[in-house]
């Protein structure tokens, strides 16, 4: 059992490396996107906010392994040619971005019309009445469920694999392959995701006390 | 008459005319048409739904209108966008929510909108908005969050967080109905205050005291429409129409 772990330490090591790193580029850019995705669906120009719904509807109920495939194999017939990394990203965020929209929005609609309405009417525009008024406000509110999202990222990141990226994901099959029992080496997985999550579950929990002291 | 506030000067300042506002198959500002001078006091009074919100709301365009025109400072509301939004910051507005930002220190509160919507320096609006609080009566709540303070403190700052835009006309929404009794009183002070000092100001209330007080002229609405317009005593003591007597008798009664 130990050894699954100990003979393949440098595999392990490196496919967790590329794990934490698609999760932190993906879910780096899914808050960005997701943000931006928010501020379309509560926007005033008709036009952002179909956009960003049809974004979002499309994303949300389309299994990732499809997003995965119309990325991996849509994108070369485009001539659009990245690494399997960095399509693994552009599968994930666009993906992942959907989800942190919708999260974003929760908050936003947490915030009190009156809040808009006070800012408009000392003269802010939209962009300034979202800045400076109800994103700061929506985005304390989104904090649990935008944790939630990221964590399901980390484990979603295990679909890569099965698009050539070479994650954690693929650990149980290589080792399979080299003759290890596929259970131990599933377990040992299983407890490399734990300890990947485990800092992300932590930090959903703080950042939620900390919202809940600055109301 | 022993008003004691400037005489208004005789130069509209905020024109309805024609406004017709629906929403959906509710008609609920009809034929709207009034005029308010420079310097003067204008109270709304009506019934609970006879459109008083509404009206308010209208004039700085937080609601568009279907028809008519208005016009703040001979200048006609423009659609939105960047200008829409100079013009509301010429048109301070009270709520009765207060809508106090609750992520922002008072004194941010007061600056955010010198600074952010007229450039100002942060330096410059800390001290302009300092002497705001200081008017309004809460100088040593500057440091503090909203949810810190009492109703009658968070509406004071409303005020003065209007006033820094150093606005043209003034707009109160019922400032006085989500407060309790005993906070009613530090609030109509501040708005008396500025009715003396010449600020033009649109107010739904149903304060007596205040309106006999402060205000020129006593606008009654009712069902979307402008019932009546009178003087606040003669308004008070001798309405024309039958509607004004009947709502008057009824919040006389308590
Ligand atoms: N956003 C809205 N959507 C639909 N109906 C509204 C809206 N705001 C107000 N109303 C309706 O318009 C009428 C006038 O409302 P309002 O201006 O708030 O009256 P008041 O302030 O005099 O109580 C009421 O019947 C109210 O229910
Ligand atoms: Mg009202």
């Amino acid at each position: 059992m130990l050894e699954t772990l100990t003979d393949n330490w440098d595999l392990f090591v490196e496919a967790f490396r590329t794990t934490v790193l698609l999760l932190i580029v993906s879910g780096a850019i899914s808050l960005v996107a997701g943000t931006l995705l928010g501020a379309m669906r509560v926007s005033p120009v008709p036009a952002l906010r179909t956009a960003g719904t049809a974004y979002v509807t499309l994303l949300r109920n389309t299994p990732l392994t499809f997003v995965f495939f119309f990325v991996a194999f849509g994108f070369p017939r485009l001539d659009i040619r990245f690494s399997y990394f960095a399509f693994a990203v552009v599968a994930l965020s666009a993906y992942t971005s959907a989800f942190v929209c919708e999260a974003v929005r929760s908050g936003i609609n947490t915030v009190h019309v009156g809040q808009a309405e006070a800012a408009r009417a000392i003269g802010m525009t939209f962009g300034q009445t979202l800045t400076q008024v109800v994103l700061p406000q929506a985005l304390r509110a989104a904090v649990p469920p935008v944790m939630s999202v990221i964590i399901a990222l980390a484990k979603n990141t295990t679909i890569a694999s099965g698009f050539g990226v070479m994650e954690a994901g693929a650990i149980g099959a290589t080792l399979n392959e080299r003759g290890y029992p596929a259970f131990d080496a599933m377990i040992w997985v299983a407890v490399g995701f734990v300890i990947v999550v485990l800092p992300l579950s932590l930090t959903q929990r703080r950042l939620e006390r900390a919202v809940v002291r600055s109301r | 008459m022993t008003t004691l506030q400037k005489a208004p000067t005789g130069e509209a300042l905020v024109t309805l005319r024609g406004v017709q506002k629906h929403f959906g198959a509710l008609h609920v500002l009809k034929d709207i048409e009034l005029t308010v001078q420079r310097g003067e006091v204008v109270v709304v009074i009506g019934p609970s739904g006879s459109g008083k919100s509404t009206l308010c709301r209208t004039i700085n365009r937080l609601e568009p209108i279907d028809e008519g025109a208005i016009e703040v400072d001979g200048q006609p509301l423009p659609q939105e966008g960047r200008e829409l939004a100079r013009l509301r910051s010429d048109v301070g507005m009270v709520f009765q929510s207060f809508n106090l930002f609750p992520h922002k220190t008072v004194l941010q509160n007061v600056t955010l909108g010198p600074v952010k919507v007229r450039r100002r320096k942060a330096e410059e609006a800390e001290r302009r908005g300092r002497e705001l609080l200081a008017r309004v009566g809460v100088a040593d709540q500057a440091e503090k969050y909203p949810a810190q303070l009492s109703g009658g403190q968070q509406q004071r700052v409303a005020i003065a967080r209007a006033l820094a835009m150093e606005p043209k006309v003034m707009l109160f929404d019922e400032p006085t109905s989500a407060l309790d009794p005993e906070m009613v009183n530090e609030v109509l002070d501040v708005m008396t205050s500025l009715a003396r000092e010449g600020m033009t100001m649109i107010v739904v209330t149903h304060e007596m005291g205040f309106a006999r007080r402060a205000a020129n002229r006593v606008v009654f609405m009712d069902a979307g429409r402008i019932v009546e317009e009178a003087p606040p005593e003669q308004f008070f003591t001798s309405p024309r129409s039958d509607r004004a007597r009947d709502f008057l008798s009824k919040i006389l009664t308590h």
